[in-house]
């Protein structure tokens, strides 16, 4: 079946994994900005960031058939310096019209400091001003995540201009899908090997909670990650019984939905699967 | 909430299709607990991670329907909502250090 990754680091990644991520059924993938491991520490290095994100990454991806779109931001791992934000924040609006830019992202918090706060605030605004471009989030990791994803929650409920339909809030697990999905937001659940959800973890999310706004992704990247990781979920799927129909809406049909707020994405017309 | 049914599979069937992979994964578990046991130095007993590691495992045995997940996944979590005035360190502990816990 072919399907959508909304959330891959492909700049980490190898151009034989772009390979295997369209031998196993990707057809689209968007790249938010973040953390390459280490801090990039100057404007200049993140300029260079945007220039590949923009133009690179989508070059390479066509070569496997592949379409490749962006969000740009100031990470949360280096969002708690606040002079680097006040450098990098003023360069992303020159790249909001490249053509496969859909957004600001992902943006979020790390260890929920004070300055991460800020800094999320000012990209929040960011987005809004420029016609309420659509927004990526990060949540915390690991005991990170619930306290991280409240205080999100909470700055996002207080600012009047939000709407909740042009917002995925990533990472989402047991514990906090339900806060996200009560105030109108998507969330996204991240396929992991270790560190966030296996595929079955995220089919009983599926079960137990509603394939409504939900989007499944890899976000593969430089540490334990399976780029191909969205084909092991529509595995996992089928394991237990739930028809293609429904596979389908979660792994295309969703992410059509969320990511064509952006006029700039154009997804291409889906092969049926081979039991529709 | 109720979520009896949401799965597609009998149970018949979840233990044909899943049960070795998930005695796998309590085997690994077992052997890890035995290697902490076994270690050189006996020096992380009441090391913050371990005890909410053992919390997790008396929570599996002790709640049930859909709750194991939520009662597991709060037990790991840093339950306070205050923020940070400083940046300590960048990567997560996988478990929740209250200030008087080693």
């Amino acid at each position: 079946m072919e399907y959508i990754d909304h959330h891959c680091h492909m700049t980490s990644r190898t151009t034989d994994d772009y390979e295997q991520m369209a031998l196993s059924g990707c057809r689209v993938l968007t790249e938010p900005a973040f953390w390459a491991g280490y801090d990039r520490g100057s404007a200049q290095a993140f300029g260079a960031y945007f220039e590949a994100l923009t133009d690179f990454e989508p070059k390479r991806a066509a070569k496997y058939g592949i379409q490749h779109y962006t969000w740009l931001s100031l990470n949360p791992k280096e969002a708690d310096d606040r002079a680097l934000a006040a450098a990098v924040l003023p360069l992303i609006p020159q790249y909001l019209d490249r053509p496969n830019v859909l957004g600001i992202g992902e943006i979020g918090l790390n260890r929920v400091t004070r300055n991460e706060v800020a800094t999320f605030e000012e990209q929040v605004d960011l987005a809004i001003r420029h016609d309420h471009l659509p927004i990526m989030i990060h949540t915390p990791h690991l005991e990170d995540k619930l306290k991280g994803t409240r205080v999100i929650l909470d700055s996002l409920a207080s600012e009047r201009r939000i709407r909740p339909e042009r917002v995925l809030v990533d990472h989402a697990e047991e514990h906090t899908l339900p806060l996200i999905a009560e105030q109108g937001y998507w969330a996204g659940l991240t396929l992991y090997p270790q560190t966030k959800v296996s595929p079955q973890r995220a089919v009983d999310m599926i079960e137990v909670f509603s394939p409504e706004r939900i989007l499944v992704a890899s976000a593969c990247d430089w540490g334990p990650s399976v780029p191909w990781a969205v084909a092991h979920f529509i595995r996992e799927m089928r394991r237990r019984g739930h028809p293609d129909r429904l596979i389908q809406r979660i792994v295309w049909d969703n992410p059509c939905q969320f990511l064509g707020q952006s006029s700039k994405f154009q997804a291409p017309v889906p092969a049926l699967p081979a039991s529709v | 909430m109720d979520h009896t049914g949401t799965c597609p599979l009998s149970q018949r069937q979840l233990v044909e299709e899943y049960f070795i992979e998930h005695r796998t994964k309590i085997l690994d578990i077992a052997a890890f607990l035995d290697r902490f046991d076994r270690a050189s130095q006996h020096d992380a007993e009441d090391d913050f991670r371990m005890l909410a590691f053992r919390k997790a495992l008396d929570a599996l045995l002790h709640q049930s329907g859909a709750s194991r997940m939520q009662a597991v996944q709060m037990l790991l979590s840093d339950p306070r909502t205050d923020l940070l005035e400083a940046l300590d360190r960048k990567s997560a502990f996988g478990a929740y250090k209250t200030d008087d816990e080693p």
